[in-house]
This record gives C-alpha cells, sequence and structure tokens, in this order.
C-alpha cells in the first residue's frame, strides 16, 4: 500500500514539474534577455541607441542608433497587417458564410498549407519574383532620380508584401472560427427584417465577431513582428528610413545579418536590439491575454 | 437605392470572391514554381551525397541527417514533457492561480518569435552550459518552442476522453497513475501523435532558432562513432543550408533543390495530420 503510494506522488510530481517547466522557461527568456540586452543602453546611453538613427557599428568612430531598425519594424508590421487584415478576413467571410462545402475544403486547405511552408521558402521566393519585380518599379520611378540609392529591388515593400501573405494564414483562420461562432438567429433576425446577405454579413455578422477579429489582427502583428529569416532575404541589407524603395533593416534582421560576426560592443547591441524586439512581443502578448481574458467572461 | 445596393452588393461578392480566390493561387503559385525551379536538381546523389569542391559532387545529405537528429532528439524530450504537462494540468491541477500561471507561460511561450529562441539558446544552452554550436543547442532550444504545440493537442485529447472512463477505473479500484498509464495516454494518443507530428512540422520548418544555436556544418558521420558524437558538434539542418545556399554561397540550384524537398515533407505532414484526426478526432465539430 505504502508502494502505491510513493509511485502515485512520483507520478504526480513529475507532471508538475513537467508543467511547471513553461513558467521556468519563460523566466529564463526573460531575464537572460535583460541580463544581455541592458550593459549597451548603459555604454552607449539610451538617447543615443534608440532615438539616433545613425548606424556605424564598425566605423572608426562607431555609432548604434537603432532609430530606423524600430521603425522599420514598426511600419513593416503595421502595413503588413492594413494589406493582410482585409484580404483575410474577406477570405473568412467566404469561408464561414459563403462557400460550399467542396469550395470551402479547397480554400481552407490552401491556407493551412500556406500556413506550413517553411519561412525560408517565401524568401526564396520573394527574392526571385518580388525583388525584380520591384527593381523594374524602382527603375521607372526613379529613372531620373541622382539622389536615390538604387538597391536592385530589395526593399521595404518587398518585405511588407511577404509579411502580409505571410500572416494571411493567422488572421483567416482566427476570423473563420469567430465568424463562426456567432450565433444563426443574429443572422436570420437580420435577414427576416429585409437586409440583404452582403448588408447581414457586413453590419451583423463581422460586428458581432469584431472581439475575436482582433484577436486575429493582433496574433498577426506578432507574428509579422518576428518573423526574422523570409525578410531578411527580401529587404535588403542597409540600415534606412523605412521608404517603401529603401532597402531597410528591422529588429530580426538585423540579429540575423550581423549576430554571426560581431564582436564586443556592437554584439551588445543587438542583443539590446532583441531585448527592445522581446519587450514589443510581450506587449503584444499581453493584449492578447487581455482579449482573451475578456472574450471569456463575455462568452 | 435599390440600384446602388445591388452594386454594392456585387462589389463586395467580386472582392470576397478574389480575396479567397488569392490563397489558392499563391499557393498553386508557390508549389508551381518551387517544382519547376528545383525538381531538376534532385535526384539519387543530390541526397546521399555531400556536396564537395574536391570529388564535384553537390548533395545535402548531411543536412537530411542533421535534420533528423534535431527531430530525434527535440521529440525524445519534448514529448514526455508536453504529454506531462497536459496531464498535470487536466487530470490533477486545481483551478487556481498556478493553474492560471502555467497556462499563461504556455501561451507566452507559444509567442514568442523564434529568433528569440535562438538568442536565448545561444546563450544559456551555447555559453552558460557550455555546449557550444552542436545539434544538441539546437534541439535544447527547439524543445521550448515545441513544447506548447504537444501540450495544447494532449490538452485537447484529454478533455474530449470521457469522464467515465476515469471514474471507471478509479471505481474499479486503479491507482490514479495506473489509470492515466492504461487509460488516458491511450486514448488520448490521436490528440498526442497529431501534436508530435505538427511539432516535428514546425523543426522541419524552422532557422532563425537554429542559426545561432546548431550552426550550418554539412559533414556527414561515416561511423557509429561519429554519427553518436554528432550531437555535440556543429550541423546545419535543410533549411538552415538552403538559407545559405540562397543568400551567402549564391547557389539557388541547391536552394531550390532543398525548397523541393521541405516542401514534399510540409505536404506529407499536412496529409498526414489530415488523415489523423479525420481517422480518430469524431467528436470535433469543425
Amino acid at each position: 500500500m505504502n508502494k502505491k503510494k510513493i509511485v502515485e506522488n512520483t507520478a504526480k510530481l513529475i507532471f508538475f514539474i513537467s508543467a511547471a517547466l513553461a513558467i521556468f522557461a519563460v523566466c529564463a527568456i526573460t531575464v537572460y534577455m535583460f541580463i544581455k540586452g541592458t550593459p549597451a543602453l548603459k555604454e552607449v546611453g539610451v538617447f543615443n541607441l534608440l532615438l539616433d538613427g545613425k548606424w556605424m557599428p564598425t566605423a572608426q568612430n562607431p555609432s548604434y542608433g537603432i532609430f530606423y531598425i524600430i521603425l522599420a519594424s514598426v511600419v513593416g508590421t503595421l502595413s503588413s497587417v492594413v494589406i493582410g487584415v482585409p484580404i483575410g478576413l474577406l477570405t473568412a467571410v467566404f469561408l464561414s458564410e459563403i462557400a460550399e462545402k467542396r469550395m470551402g475544403s479547397i480554400v481552407r486547405g490552401a491556407v493551412e498549407l500556406l500556413a506550413a511552408i517553411p519561412s525560408v521558402i517565401y524568401g526564396l521566393i520573394g527574392m526571385m519574383v518580388l525583388n525584380p519585380w520591384m527593381y523594374k518599379l524602382e527603375k521607372a520611378i526613379f529613372s531620373g532620380d541622382s539622389d536615390h540609392r538604387f538597391t536592385g529591388g530589395a526593399n521595404l515593400l518587398a518585405a511588407i508584401i511577404v509579411l502580409a501573405i505571410m500572416i494571411l494564414p493567422t488572421v483567416i483562420s482566427v476570423s473563420t472560427s469567430s465568424l463562426k461562432a456567432v450565433p444563426d438567429h443574429l443572422r436570420s433576425a437580420s435577414l427576416a427584417l429585409g437586409a440583404t446577405k452582403i448588408q447581414t454579413i457586413f453590419k451583423v455578422v463581422i460586428p458581432a465577431a469584431k472581439s475575436g477579429i482582433l484577436t486575429g489582427i493582433v496574433l498577426g502583428i506578432g507574428r509579422a513582428l518576428g518573423e526574422a529569416m523570409a525578410i531578411n532575404m527580401v529587404a535588403g541589407g542597409a540600415v534606412n528610413i523605412p521608404l517603401p524603395f529603401n532597402s531597410v533593416r528591422t529588429l530580426t534582421t538585423q540579429i540575423v545579418s550581423e549576430m554571426g560576426y560581431a564582436q564586443g560592443l556592437h554584439r551588445q547591441v543587438l542583443f539590446t536590439v532583441g531585448l527592445v524586439l522581446y519587450i514589443f512581443i510581450m506587449i503584444v502578448n499581453f493584449i492578447l491575454l487581455k482579449a482573451r481574458k475578456k472574450g471569456e467572461t463575455a462568452g | 437605392m435599390s440600384k446602388k445596393r445591388k452594386r454594392n452588393s456585387i462589389l463586395a461578392y467580386g472582392a470576397i470572391y478574389l480575396c479567397s480566390a488569392l490563397s489558392v493561387v499563391l499557393l498553386a503559385g508557390i508549389i508551381l514554381y518551387v517544382f519547376v525551379k528545383g525538381l531538376g536538381t534532385v535526384n539519387w546523389s543530390f541526397l546521399t551525397s555531400v556536396t564537395s569542391v574536391l570529388r564535384g559532387t553537390v548533395g545535402i545529405a548531411g543536412n537530411i541527417v542533421n535534420t533528423l537528429i534535431i527531430i530525434f532528439l527535440t521529440m525524445l524530450i519534448a514529448t514526455p514533457i508536453g504529454v506531462g504537462s497536459a496531464i498535470y494540468l487536466n487530470e490533477y491541477a486545481k483551478p487556481g492561480r498556478l493553474v492560471t500561471l502555467i497556462e499563461y507561460a504556455t501561451e507566452t511561450l507559444s509567442g514568442i518569435p523564434s529568433i528569440i529562441f535562438g538568442l536565448f539558446g545561444s546563450i544559456f544552452f551555447g555559453e552558460v552550459l557550455g555546449l557550444g554550436f552542436s545539434l544538441l543547442t539546437g534541439s535544447l532550444t527547439l524543445i521550448l518552442m515545441v513544447l506548447p504545440l504537444i501540450t495544447r493537442n494532449t490538452q485537447e485529447a484529454l478533455k474530449t476522453v470521457p469522464m467515465t472512463y476515469r471514474s471507471g477505473a478509479i471505481g474499479l479500484g486503479s491507482g490514479k497513475w495506473h489509470m492515466i498509464r492504461t487509460i488516458l495516454i491511450p486514448s488520448a494518443m490521436p490528440g498526442i501523435i497529431t501534436g508530435v507530428i505538427l511539432a516535428i512540422g514546425r523543426i522541419v520548418g524552422e532557422s532563425a532558432a537554429l542559426l545561432f544555436t546548431a550552426g550550418s556544418a554539412k559533414l556527414l558521420p561515416k561511423t557509429m562513432g561519429q554519427l553518436l558524437a554528432k550531437p555535440l558538434q556543429s550541423g546545419g539542418t535543410l533549411t538552415i543550408q538552403m538559407y545559405l545556399s540562397a543568400t551567402s554561397e549564391g547557389d539557388f540550384k541547391t536552394a531550390f533543390g532543398i525548397a523541393v524537398v521541405l516542401l514534399i515533407i510540409v505536404l506529407l505532414i499536412n496529409l498526414g495530420t489530415k488523415a489523423l484526426t479525420k481517422h480518430f478526432d469524431v467528436s470535433r465539430k469543425d
């Protein structure tokens, strides 16, 4: 009998440790991001680091301003959301309100597969297809402009397009399930009052699914902020003001492309870049948790 | 008014159909493009040899072996922990502060981008624990990343196991651990396997978390001893090699060849999970 009790307690303890590992992992990641990310803030100065745009880490008189890098991440993420969300939402409307079984399963299957394609493949195709198009566009727009530094098509616009495509599956799947969760009697009531199907969708169903759709948007923001490899391959390799036809570095691509060789203070600054990204992501996560909690108490 | 309404309606339908078609067209375009560009590269020697300037061969065998080792090591550790965590949350824990905290932590973990995992892994496993650039460092990093996936899928599966199974087993005199081992885990197996397959898919496609943890070596172990020593050495997976081929090495033939292999793996994994959920999960409404 006693032996059985020992076995039971051991099992329980092991399961508990497994579960607690997640807490331990989050704490460890947070602690190490701060330990590694803060020294450069002291060394370079908060203002010089975060609010200066001059990035010349290997110059004689090095300068470590990451303002444009932060700005490129913010601009890139928000623009990709502005493009991706309407497309994703309309696709979700199709899947939940309009599609009959066969068409629906084709689109749904395609969306699932798009989510599963590795980001390096998006990057590769972006490099081979998107960048040449961008270069043509660039040549056409800036043909007489001697101030413009030509990028060969690797620019912010290409990154935004790739990101918009990459967040589509997230936006679509979250929005579809929240649209599906809208009770049918709302639709029937609206139709019975003489509204068309389209009016019902846009004036009744989408507003009713608002909080779920917002969750999808926030998830999309998180995904776009954190994406590294694909945009590293299409966005070019220079720190610049985030304008559509400039080569840009974002928080993620800055780490990917320079961590391999950076030394000393340069390396420490890259950890600060990581810390800034981590703080952004934690804010996004916090908003998500709040939204989920609100959704639970409301539903 | 009515005419305007009709026009708006047509416009709205047009936009909806156009956007929905976009996903299908994009997917078809990506698959077609990659296969047209890369299928010519993929042959037996591409899959079974190692790129060597001396012998004039181009191949990804080393990267395939590295990928398999990383999958094996990661899942070997992540599966029991993920399943154990789900069992604790679902079967033992009483609702309260601690459970909420664990669930928050799992949720947070799944929202952290892979580049952050890569940074943390290279500092903690690579520097602090002294494992350097190695397949083991990469695997330990990936464990944290796939843990939420396995936990969540197992939890979903445990929730569908009827309460009567549990009370039946306990009523017959079984201890809780015995009940979990003989009743719950077998019943939840399809969910667990789905989680494992999804996690493998995630590992195969992962690159940012591995670049600074597992490194990029591509040698093929020749003896059993070399294979056993491999986890402590640096090694690039298929995605890492593809990234390097497309960027610093400028070898697009190899890049597209690997892309074909990756796409085939992704397609197989997708079909596999679909078949599994269809076969086992009768309760799912979707």
